[in-house]
């Protein structure tokens, strides 16, 4: 059974300093209010796991929190880079960040393999590419059955997995809709979760298109109203673009960066 | 209607596309060219988008690969481990468009760093769903700026590599075509007013022409009206 908690208390019990973490959300449902809180209470030496460390990863490595980063696509969607992670990757500033980089196929076959406790996933892909010479993560396998070579990547298994959703009712049940991601599968792979929503309802009316994460398979809920902005919740609110484009500006210079952050996070 | 050397590229890179076809898109130029071919020569194409949205018909550009309104206008969406398993992996993609910083004659791209991998000079987004489309899609389509800053004799590092099928890639000068026996570029075509030295002087290497060497036609009004409007869209959402 999901504990219902508010979301100070819920990321304090849930993410401590050094875990591997992973805040997903593909575009859509990114669970910018837990990245916040745990910026504010200062984490640090954090795994970061997520395909597009999107703006909630810029934050959370400008401010420090961030070890090592876990990814396949780290710019700022349509607009262009992410200052903040350039920054720490050139620079190593304000923290050296130690990279493992893979592809978005790559990623979601890791996150499935741990939601279906195996070792590894299959696929084909990276062949002839840096990523597979760069990477230990990536190793070539052959088929039992065939004697076919393919490619294997080891299963994400966080310490804590977060995403956010549209809602939970009292029992702690998630209802989630739209673009779904990997929303699910880092639920299931994590050891520990945490689901934000938009509201908790009485009831959870069905919808078409819609998930359900049951009580039990997640650690804790949390209320979070607008809790995905600038991303979006489908049927709430619209991915604030605008934001997105303001962020190139507010996180080109470090100090402007320190100074939103201190003034709108804290 | 005069036009630019950008909106040639965003052209001649939506009339490669044949109606029905289904097209995996990447955000930015790629997602222009592939709407506007939905907009005007081919309205069945078939937009796929890595964030699961599987034949969405957005009436204005959406700036990411997953705002709302690619879902909302979806024939079905599906989680991403699908999008790219059963999809892509799966033989489901006519055209996979992708953009890149550095192309080489080889047709690999790269989308991570300038400079060392360890040290960059510039650390670029990398390659998201670059490396898989680029090998599994049946044709590919790249549209890159030609410069001779992206188009280099060794990239720095190869994000993508081509797989089996055809490759395509559109610049804002012509086109090239990858020539599948000597697995180089080969320039095919020169947009309007452009010249072959001048394609070779934005080419870091010795690039091959095409014994039937063409030119673009011209942009028509119809297709620059409708660009036009698809660019002018987003700005004013978000103003």
């Amino acid at each position: 059974m999901a504990e219902l908690l508010r979301l100070d208390e819920a990321v304090r019990e849930l993410v401590h300093d050094g875990d591997s973490v992973a805040l997903e959300g593909f575009t859509h449902l990114i669970p910018f209010a837990a990245g916040h809180e745990i910026a504010r209470q200062r984490r640090r030496d954090l795994t970061l796991i997520r395909m597009t460390p999107d703006l909630i990863y810029d934050q959370l490595i400008g401010m420090a929190c961030a070890r090592k980063l876990i990814f396949s696509w780290g710019g700022n969607p349509g607009v262009g880079s992410l200052h903040r992670f350039r920054d720490a990757v050139e620079q190593g500033w304000p923290a050296p960040l130690e990279l493992e980089e893979h592809s978005h196929a790559g990623m979601a076959n890791r996150y499935a393999a741990g939601a279906a406790n195996l070792p590894f996933a299959v696929l084909r892909g990276y062949v002839g590419t840096d990523l597979m010479e760069r990477s230990e993560t990536v190793a070539p396998v052959t088929c039992p059955f065939t004697g076919e070579t393919l490619i294997a990547v080891p299963a994400i298994r966080p310490d804590v997995g977060i995403v956010h959703g549209q809602r939970a009712d009292r029992e702690g049940n998630v209802q989630l809709w739209g673009i779904i991601g990997v929303q699910k599968e880092i639920v299931l792979a994590s050891a520990r979760s945490l689901v934000t929503v938009e509201e908790v309802v009485d009831e959870l009316e069905p919808r078409p298109g819609a998930i359900v994460l049951p009580t039990w398979c997640i650690t804790a809920v949390a209320e979070a109203p607008h809790g995905a902005h600038p991303s979006y919740a489908h049927d709430y609110y619209d991915r604030d673009n605008g934001f997105y484009q303001r962020w190139d500006a507010i996180s080109r210079d470090r100090d402007r960066f320190r100074a939103w952050m201190e003034e709108n996070v804290g | 209607m005069s036009f630019t050397p950008d909106e040639v590229m965003t052209v001649a890179a939506a009339r490669k596309l044949t109606d029905r076809t289904v097209c995996f898109v990447g955000i930015g130029l790629p997602s222009t060219a592939a709407n506007l071919a939905r907009l005007t020569h081919a309205p069945r194409t078939v937009l796929v988008y890595e964030s699961g949205t599987i034949g969405s018909k957005p009436a204005t550009l959406p700036l990411s690969i997953g705002d709302g309104e690619l879902a909302e206008t979806a024939d079905a969406v599906v989680p991403v481990p699908e999008i790219f398993n059963y999809w892509l992996q799966g033989g489901r993609i006519d055209v996979g468009f992708l953009g890149a910083a550095q192309i080489d004659r080889h047709g690999n791209l790269n989308s991570t760093v300038i400079g060392d991998y360890e040290r960059p000079k510039v650390r670029l987004p990398g390659g998201g769903g670059a490396p898989e489309i680029a090998a599994m899609a049946k044709a590919v389509i790249v549209i890159i700026r030609q410069s001779q800053r992206a188009f280099v004799e060794r990239i720095h590092f190869r994000s993508s590599v081509p797989g089996s099928g055809a490759m395509v890639v559109i610049t804002d000068l012509g086109e090239l075509r990858l020539d599948r026996d000597h697995r180089e570029l080969v320039l095919t075509r020169t947009h309007p007013g452009v010249s072959v030295e001048q394609v070779w002087s934005e080419t870091g290497w010795d690039l091959r022409v095409a014994g039937d060497l063409a030119e673009t036609e011209p942009p028509s009004d119809d297709e620059l009206r409708v660009l036009r409007r698809l660019k002018s869209a987003p700005e004013e959402a978000t103003a």
